[in-house]
């Protein structure tokens, strides 16, 4: 069974003419131990989409579809089970780990707090000592517990952050940009921890990121979004080695090779700016940026088909692909 | 408030402005050479020492602790290093932004000096490039007086709308007319980045220092904002210094790499060698994380140190696969690693700052 | 942070919807066509008319704006209105201390002039004072903010070391001090009000300059060459103005009480009419214990309408150019 099924996810901000679709229309699936992998740029909606997932958005986004984790809705679920769910059914690891802990409290008490307020431990002593074993196991020394986060460096409050989400067990870690203020080699530190954590823990995890590059390393599956809807999905390496739709393959060659001679001194981009969501361009809303577009790509919004095994994409040309093989 | 400046041009001689594009210099793939009319580097650094005095008694930081950097004519020059490693304050020191502790920066042979007036001139020809677009352009600012800013801090004479038009257009914001008077927040990241850099050309100088220039930007305009850099130095002849994080960056755009560690450079060289030839542990374990590298990656442990308690010895020892697994140990120079301070290396040319490698080098492995 | 809001800047951002919206830069067909000059007043007279709506939907703000209009008119007016020889002793059209009657409709006061048409009078002075005593208390506070902000180092701590010496003393005992050694003038009592009331605003312009000098645009225009008075000019006072220009307003209110309260001690220009003074009149000529509330009461009235008036406006003005603050909400 599934870990996490989403269907038909609709996000919109503000109502009647002032709408904005955020998110429209995704269906994603995910097993538990597996790491699946949502790349796109910013506003297409991926960070929407993961707030989504515990209903964490704020009052006037609208959410519309089914999320089923474990097969439970989490849009109709009460209150008190929402609480319940979102500590240790799934946990959600933000990108800015220094806005996301509280300066005037210690990492370990922080650690501490999911833990009692989940009754997992009764007693203060009991619940300091789990986060102390929480922070060896992201690879802090217990003694860092009593420090202030301003205190840490970026790249050991990351490690904090994720030691908070592993605080109850869930079976879901949802990973928004982990990694994206860290340099080379500490986020090199933090993806090597998740995968370790992922793999022994038997997680499932979301990891969100604009970076291709290091998601097709992380991650089993794939999927990019472009102006809220997911444009391909398949398996890591190959949706970014050998891309079906033209934006991932362009959003994969923004990402250089060192060492490979096509990239040298060849930088490659798109033309053009990622689409307003408040103003998307009819048919595909990639046409006006795609090298490749058709006269029909303006009028025709295509959907996600079939584009080898385990792959689909939404792109007119997936189909032409196939016959011409 | 038209912001005219002050003073008046001063001594510089505004000739410059008219100036036709300057014929590309040498060969894209020939660093170093000169287009003729410069012999030497165009920006030079020597023996640079940038140290930030601690306080409340904390020790002093050594930001900058001994870098040689020469820039030639039309050549793109990547600074590749970790945050705190002081490639930042190196790029500031480069323009003057900051007074160095020791040494000296000279442009064009000239040693930099930081009178008020002779720093003037020489933010006529060297412009600076941050990364964060956003916050680099005044809000209240139109596009028109951002561009035009640096024209009215140097009272350059002759036509400024016509002069911000061509800066605008050469930066890829075309037509020109239809940017003038939008605000940055009515722009795309990619579009501020623009902005910033016709703000930079406008004064055509002749060597841009850019500061993680595309870090902040989506994934599919970086490559737009990089070639244009190319675009730039292919056709203007402009050189470049690009600080930045990213290996792939410097693979895409740059002639010659330098890596930054701990306020030394201690691997540098030519692109292609420094960058699939790596000497330096360092440079090996930067590379190896990447993505795709293809290679086993070296994941170093702990943070990157701390710049007001440098190591004595290699500044690198630390972290240093090579002496950990014991390589160093065999080889005979684990003594010198933890106790011997290296030379800093040379600005041009390639040069690693690592006791092992110049001990395989002296005696070739078996 | 956060004063980037003012009228000068056109087009609120799209509502924050979470997903970060990149506007793809509406086209304003408009902009690639005519003359630059006629644009750009086209667009300030857009944000001009934007402020505008913003300022009309803070509603006491409103109340507050009309009604120092009507107390300006009234006071620039008072010649026509009320004779220009209404403050003169010698020809007072009635007796001393009458009640309210339908010639004097507010009594008379002890020389048996209007005690009306002295308030409009004294309308003139408490403005005067307070805009000229604001004037000076922001000209001051601006520039050491600035300069303390803007050079850091010894200066800095000089400047502030001077602010924190004149912020502990308390503004009207200082006040009291300058306008006894000084001349008794309107001059005096401006020149003691601005010089006692400025380290607040200097406080606050020093942090936003602090502020401003930290954004990247500054560095920019430091590495293009642009000397401090450039970036000063170009960058910080342009930031820190609508800053100032609220913190003025208030700054307003609290001269006019300093004016009011030293002329009711006797310390100011006894040569013209102003409401602390007549206050002060009221008390000697024993208004209190004689139940003469006709002369007491008015001009305690009109200085604490005024003060309040210029609060209005400001908090209004404050949070329309700031609407970060949440004040007057």
């Amino acid at each position: 069974m599934t870990l996490l099924d989403v269907r038909d996810l609709h996000v919109t901000y503000g109502t009647g003419a002032a709408a904005v679709p955020a998110v429209r229309g995704v269906d994603l699936t995910l097993a538990a131990g597996q790491k699946l992998g949502l790349a796109g740029e910013s506003g297409c909606g991926k960070s929407t989409l993961a707030l989504a997932l515990l209903r964490l958005l704020p009052r006037p986004a609208r959410v519309r579809g089914e999320i089923l984790l474990d097969g439970e809705d989490v849009l109709t679920m009460s209150w008190g089970r929402l609480r319940a769910v979102r500590w240790a059914g799934a946990s959600i690891v933000f990108q800015g780990a220094m806005h996301s802990l509280n300066a005037v409290h210690r990492v370990r008490d922080q650690i501490a707090e999911p833990i009692l307020l989940h009754r997992l431990e009764t007693s203060q002593a009991a619940a300091r000592r789990r986060a102390e074993g929480l922070l060896e196991q992201v690879g802090l020394p217990a003694a860092r517990g009593g420090a202030y986060p301003h205190e840490l460096s970026g790249g050991q409050r990351q490690r904090v952050m994720i030691a908070m989400a592993l605080a109850c067990d869930p079976r879901l870690v949802v990973a928004d940009e982990p990694t994206t203020a860290l340099d080379v080699m500490i986020q090199a530190q933090i993806l090597r921890l998740i995968e370790r954590l992922v793999a022994e823990h038997g997680i499932g995890l979301l990891m969100i990121s604009h970076d291709l590059a290091v998601l097709s390393d992380t991650c089993d599956r794939l999927a990019v979004m472009y102006a809220g809807r997911i444009v391909e999905e398949g398996p890591a390496q190959r949706v970014f080695t050998a891309a079906e739709h033209p934006y991932s393959g362009a959003l994969a060659a923004a990402f250089p090779t060192v060492g490979r001679a096509a990239d040298r001194r060849a930088p490659q981009g798109l033309p053009g700016d990622p689409p307003d969501p408040a103003r998307l361009p009819g048919g595909c809303t990639f046409h006006p940026r795609c090298p490749v577009a058709l006269e029909t790509c303006a009028a025709d919004e295509p959907r996600l088909r079939e584009a080898g095994p385990g792959r689909r994409a939404a792109c007119v040309h997936v189909d032409s692909v196939k016959e011409a093989r | 408030m038209s912001g005219e400046s002050a003073e008046k041009p001063g001594t510089t001689s505004k000739g410059a402005k008219d100036a036709k594009p300057r014929t590309p210099a040498g060969g894209r793939a020939e660093p170093g050479a000169d287009g003729g009319a410069l012999a030497g580097p165009l920006l030079d650094a020597d023996g640079l020492r940038v140290v930030f005095p601690g306080r409340h008694g904390a020790p002093a930081a050594r930001a900058v602790d001994g870098v040689n950097l020469s820039i030639g004519a039309g050549e793109i020059v990547a600074l590749v290093g970790e945050s705190g490693c002081g490639k930042t304050t190196l790029a500031r020191a480069l323009l003057g932004l900051v007074r160095p502790t020791a040494g000296a920066v000279s442009f064009r042979g000239a040693p930099l000096s930081y009178g008020s007036r002779a720093l003037r001139a020489y933010r006529r020809r060297v412009q600076l490039v941050l990364q964060d677009p956003s916050g680099s352009l005044n809000p209240r600012h139109t596009v028109y007086d951002a561009v035009a800013e640096g024209l009215r801090i140097h009272g350059s004479p002759g036509d400024e709308r016509a002069a911000v038009a061509s800066a605008l257009s050469r930066a890829g914001l075309r037509p020109p007319e239809r940017f003038f008077l939008r605000y940055p927040h009515e722009l795309s990241g990619g579009q501020r980045q623009r902005v910033v850099i016709a703000g930079a050309l406008v004064l055509d100088p002749q060597l841009i220092v850019a500061d993680e220039p595309v870090a902040s930007l989506d994934a599919s305009v970086r490559g737009e904002i990089l070639a244009l850099l190319l675009r730039l130095r292919d056709q203007l002849g402009l050189s470049a210094l690009v600080v930045t994080h990213d290996l792939g960056l410097a693979w895409n755009i740059a002639d010659r790499v330098a890596v930054m560690y701990l306020g030394r450079i201690v691997e540098a060289g030519p692109v292609e060698q420094v960058l699939t030839a790596p000497r330096h542990p360092y440079t090996k374990a930067l590379l190896s994380v990447l993505p795709e590298s293809g290679t086993e990656p070296v994941v170093l442990t702990g943070e990157p140190p701390d710049p007001a308690r440098i190591p004595g010895g290699c500044r690198f020892h630390a972290r240093c696969q090579h002496l950990a697994s014991g390589a160093a140990a065999s080889a005979g120079v684990a003594a010198a690693c933890r106790g011997t301070d290296l030379p800093v290396l040379p600005g041009t040319g390639t040069g690693v700052a690592c006791h092992l490698t110049a001990s395989r080098a002296a005696t070739p492995a078996t | 942070m956060s004063t980037e809001a003012l009228g000068e800047e056109p087009g609120a951002e799209p509502p924050d919807t979470g997903a970060p919206a990149k506007s793809a830069a509406p086209a304003d067909s408009a902009d690639s066509a005519a003359d630059p000059g006629a644009l750009a007043w086209a667009r300030r007279r857009r944000s001009a008319a934007r402020f505008w709506r913003a300022y009309r939907g803070q509603r006491a703000g409103l109340v507050g704006l009309v009604a120092l209009a009507v107390i300006a008119f009234t006071a620039l007016a008072a010649p026509l209105l009320v004779g220009s020889d209404a403050d003169s002793v010698t020809d007072a059209p009635g007796t001393a201390l009458e009640n309210p009657s339908t010639e004097f409709p507010l009594g008379t006061d002890q020389f048996g002039r209007s005690v009306l048409d002295l308030l409009v009078y004294g309308a003139r002075i408490s403005l005067t004072v307070g805009l000229l005593a604001a004037a000076l208390t922001v000209g001051i506070g601006t520039l050491v903010g600035m300069l303390a902000g803007h050079y850091g180092g010894w200066l800095s701590g000089v400047l502030m070391r001077v602010t924190d010496f004149f912020l502990v003393m308390p503004t009207l005992v200082l006040a009291i001090v300058l306008a006894t050694v000084m001349s008794r003038s309107v001059t005096t009592v401006i020149i003691a009000i601005g010089v006692a009331a400025w380290p607040k605003t200097a406080r606050l312009v020093r942090a936003q300059t602090l502020a401003i000098e930290a954004r990247p645009y500054v560095e920019r225009a430091r590495a293009l060459g642009g000397g401090h008075t450039h970036v000063m000019r170009r960058h910080v006072l342009p930031n820190v103005l609508p800053l100032v220009l609220a913190q003025t307003t208030l700054v307003i209110s609290e001269a006019i009480l300093t004016e009011a309260t030293l002329a009711f001690l006797g310390l100011g220009d006894p040569q013209v009419v102003s409401w602390g003074g007549m206050l002060q009149d009221a008390r000697e000529a024993g208004a209190i214990s004689s139940g003469h509330w006709s002369f007491l009461v008015p001009p305690g009235i009109a200085i604490a309408v005024v003060a309040l008036c210029f609060t209005l406006a400001g908090r209004a003005l404050e949070s329309v150019l700031n609407p970060k603050l949440g004040v007057a909400k």
